[in-house]
């Protein structure tokens, strides 16, 4: 029998209607005086989204930050590549949003596998969201009378869309990383860039440190603090190729799971639908076109397959192709969203055409977005203002117009829902250790919304975390700063150290991205788009021989003593074989269809996502039990107290 | 199949700041011309690893154009010979079969070199912290829509925004002068009405912690301009001067 989780006890979901439970909690919340605030000490590991907008709020506050990143300055975060958006339920378009319906889209387009409580919050704090970037100098796009556009996404009937061309992502940790320069400036945040954090220090069962290696020199670091904050970012490249940055990991994520944090529901990967296809064997990432794009192109496939075959071997032009012989496939089978579905049903749509014989492309994995009807009805000039920068960025990588023949576009790993467990205040099982943003499994259910994760960045690092950390801080004001000294800290940095030495040691005769492909071709094909009992099964045992390869036969030049791009790689590679397991054995335990997590088994018979509420309406929470060991399945029931579970249904 | 190329890379290599550098040589045969130039450098180091070699160290990330983490200078171009992009978003068709191919770091006495093709760019956060930004707490902001801006002016706040932080344009420099990237957040700040308060302010402080990372000074040469990924104008420049010296008749 499972452990189940207490929803009051456990995850503290406050009481009181659901409009009144954040101010309720924030109403009767713990905080830290001003002068005690200086005194307490905060690592914040990653500086985007959420990392960076959560370090600065802090050190605002008072806090003394300090503030890690992989790269060379905390503005390359992948938050920056986010092109689409923001959502906030301003309602500046009069069009009937709310903060009730920003969060009722939230929960149905996460196939009602997220929490009611935290989804509110986060849709209530996406107003303050879009006033502090506005304030802060964030260039958003304008109408002629001087107020702010908006524009519309998928999974949603609204205009609630905020957007800097598409470059939304980075205008946004732009504005977040100019407030964590001023806190750098005043010394309340101090920054250590080309860092990693290679482990959790945890003291008498509290989160009180990191382990942490200095990329530049090899050198391994130990850093105490009252609290540990983590905005770590997602794990989709454990598939290798994914919309994810070359260096984005699940690292932390793993060490804090092998220190007691639940890691939640792993399964549930976001498939982005609108993605550069697949060229050749040597591709290092894939390349996302903004779902914004979905406003105006009209996605579609030859109706016929011969024509689908004659465009495959070149015969045939796209553009030769008469309107009645194409297939606008998310029009004719979801005609109330038409090409604006949720992404986890638009990139099943594809895939379903593809496998059927309908694709195209060189590989047949494609299928087109079309912009001529836009470009007809705007004019080219009007399509360019909106979109230009996107479609340069394709011409640049598939060396064709988008102007002038449609777009070729295919699914793609792009966003992990997924993450480790967090409770109402952020805080995983592991007392003094937040996650936050995409790094947490908290807000999205079983698939995002598009022009969401920018609001749960943000939303946990302006407005949420600086509010509830206090509640764990207020009664750290009397434990005095940590000696890097204290046993746990040594025995901490004997383990990195061992590993280390470990990997250094094999001396085999692969190298880690030939390991690190075979893993992702593995994720790709068995625990993808569709999964079944039998594939999930076969992706257990092969993830378990790639594992075994990698730790007998993976080769690593040079030092460790050094700048070594290898080794980091490799520390990488192996959390990401870790976390390949859990998605499979995740996605094997839930014998139902939701969101991203589609079991071939469960389908309507439209070949629609099916849920099973009456057994699986939880959240999986795996507990680390020891290396090589099964991980423990612990259940946080999902019982919703406001929303109706309904199928999905964007046909009508 | 698609068509590919052989080239030869001259590649420069450098243990670190201190150590001296220089060219090796690589030769590179059958690269699809679809293959963009960092994965052609990733194949580069597959061979090197597996011969048991040190790879090539480069910087780079999001690989899609936005993070300015890549850096490459490449036949004398930072970004190499194809317009508003970065490097990553170069691709191999932009080569012909037979050519030599000279990858360099960014040379500036602002970024030192930390190994090979990696430099150091730290000098362009501390410009940011001297005054790039305005200064507002997280929820002390008013409604979004409580102060208009005009189109005109948000779309070229925008422009000036776009700016990735590369430092191209510092390295395209014979001056290695960092007033492109510096005058591009001093002009989005100055054109909208929330970061006018501090306009003064933030061009002296910029400025001053510019001169003081040892970067150059700006001879209207325009070589930032062209080079830039992101089609950043220099007519940001021409801003950030009337800024600056508006703010000195002040003082």
């Amino acid at each position: 029998m499972a452990t189940i989780l207490d929803p009051k006890k456990d995850s503290k979901i406050p009481d009181g209607p659901l409009a009144d439970k954040w101010k309720n909690y924030k109403d009767h919340q713990k905080l830290v005086n001003p002068a005690n605030k200086r005194r307490l000490d905060v690592i914040v590991v990653g500086t985007g989204l959420a990392g960076g907008s959560a370090a600065a709020s802090l050190g605002e506050m008072g806090f003394n930050v300090l503030n890690f990143c992989i790269q060379d300055s905390p503005r390359r975060a992948h938050s920056i590549a986010a092109q689409g958006g923001i959502n906030g339920a301003k309602n500046y378009q009069n069009d009937g949003d709310s903060v009730y319906r920003l969060f009722y889209d939230t929960i149905k387009g996460g196939d009602y596998r997220a929490r009611e409580a935290n989804v509110y919050r986060m849709a209530e704090v996406s107003n303050n969201i879009i006033d502090q970037c506005v304030a802060q100098g964030v260039p958003f796009a304008r109408e002629y009378g001087g107020l702010l556009d908006n524009r519309s996404f998928g999974g949603s009937q609204v205009s609630r869309t905020f957007y800097a061309k598409g470059q939304t992502g980075q205008q946004l940790l732009l504005g977040a990383y100019s407030s964590l320069s001023r806190q750098v400036q005043k010394g309340s945040v101090k920054l250590y860039t080309r860092y990693e954090m290679l482990d959790l220090v945890i003291i008498d069962g509290k989160a009180r440190g990191i382990i942490a290696r200095n990329l530049v020199t090899g050198k391994i670091e130990r850093f105490s603090a009252h609290a540990v904050v983590v905005g770590t970012g997602g794990y989709g490249n454990a598939f290798f190729l994914s919309t994810n940055a070359m260096g984005s990991n699940g690292s932390a994520a793993i060490q804090c799971y092998k220190k007691g944090a639940y890691f939640a529901n792993p399964c549930f990967a976001q498939i982005h639908p609108t993605c550069i296809p697949v060229h050749g064997e040597f591709q290092s990432k894939l390349t996302l076109m903004s779902e914004s794009l979905r406003n105006d192109g009209r996605i579609w496939v030859p109706k016929k397959k011969e024509d689908a075959e004659a465009i495959r071997a070149g015969k045939l032009k796209p553009t030769q192709l008469k309107e009645e012989d194409r297939d606008y496939y998310l029009e004719r089978r979801y005609p109330a969203f038409g090409n604006l579905v949720p992404r986890d049903v638009a990139s099943r749509a594809a895939k379903e055409r593809c496998d059927a014989g309908f694709g195209v492309g060189g590989t047949g994995l494609a299928v087109y977005l079309d912009f001529s009807d836009a470009i007809k009805r705007l004019g080219k000039d009007t399509v360019e203002a909106k979109y230009g920068n996107l479609f340069q960025m394709y011409d640049k990588i598939v060396d064709d117009n988008p102007y002038e023949t449609p777009m070729m576009i295919y699914p793609a790993i792009h966003y992990t829902m997924g993450g480790v467990w967090v409770d109402y205040e952020l805080m995983t099982s592991i007392p003094g250790c937040f996650f936050i943003g995409e790094a947490n499994f908290s807000d999205h259910g079983a698939n995002r919304l598009g022009a969401s994760a920018l609001m749960q960045g943000l939303a946990d690092g302006y407005f949420v975390l600086p509010y509830t950390i206090q509640n764990y801080l207020s009664d750290q004001i009397t434990v005095p700063r940590f000696s890097t000294e204290l046993p746990e800290f040594q025995q901490a940095e004997d383990d990195v150290n061992k590993k280390i030495a470990k990997l250094m040691s094999i001396k085999g005769t692969r190298s880690v991205d030939s390991i690190h492909k075979e893993l992702g071709l593995i994720m790709w094909d068995f625990v993808g788009m569709g999964r079944t009992k039998e594939s999930l099964e076969k992706a257990i045992e092969d993830i378990k021989k790639v594992k075994k390869e990698f730790w007998s036969n993976v080769r690593i030049p040079g030092e460790a003593s050094t700048l070594n791009v290898e080794l980091e790689k490799a520390l990488r590679v192996a959390d990401f074989l870790e976390i390949g397991y859990l998605m499979a054995i995740d996605g094997l335990s839930r014998n139902e269809s939701c969101g991203g997590h589609f079991r071939e088994e469960y389908q309507t018979p439209e070949g629609e996502a099916l849920r099973r509420d009456d057994e699986y309406a939880y959240v999986s929470c795996w507990k680390f039990t020891g290396e090589d060991q099964e991980p423990e399945l612990i259940k946080e029931p999902l019982d919703y107290e406001f929303v109706v579970r309904q199928q999905r249904n964007y046909k009508a | 199949m698609d068509k590919t190329i052989n080239i030869t890379l001259k590649v420069w290599r450098q243990r670190g700041p201190k150590e001296r550098g220089a060219f090796e040589s690589y030769k590179l045969d059958g690269i699809s011309v679809d293959t963009s130039f960092l994965e052609m450098l990733d194949i580069q180091n597959e061979i090197l690893i597996n011969q048991g070699q040190e790879p090539i160290v480069f910087d780079h990330d999001c690989r899609e154009g936005i993070c300015g983490m890549c850096s490459l200078y490449i036949n004398g171009h930072p970004h190499g010979p194809d317009e508003d992009i970065t490097t990553c978003q170069l691709h191999m068709r932009k080569f012909k079969d037979g050519e030599t191919i000279t990858i360099e770091p960014w040379r500036s006495a602002g970024f030192p070199v930390i190994r090979d093709l990696m430099v150091d760019r730290t000098a362009f956060d501390k410009i940011i912290q001297a005054g790039g930004y305005t200064s507002i707490n997280a929820g002390g902001a008013q409604d979004a829509n409580a102060i208009p801006i005009s189109k005109e002016d948000a779309d070229e706040a925008m422009d000036s925004a776009s700016c990735i932080g590369c430092g191209a344009c510092v390295a395209a420099c014979k001056n290695g002068s960092a007033m492109l990237f510096l005058s591009a957040k001093v002009s989005q700040l100055a054109l909208l009405p929330q970061g006018r308060v501090e306009a003064a302010k933030r061009a002296k402080s910029m400025v001053a912690k510019m001169d003081e990372l040892g970067f150059g000074n700006c001879t209207n040469t325009g070589a930032c301009e062209v080079e830039c990924p992101k089609n950043i104008s220099i007519s940001n420049i021409a801003r950030l001067n009337r800024e600056f010296i508006t703010a000195k008749f002040k003082d």
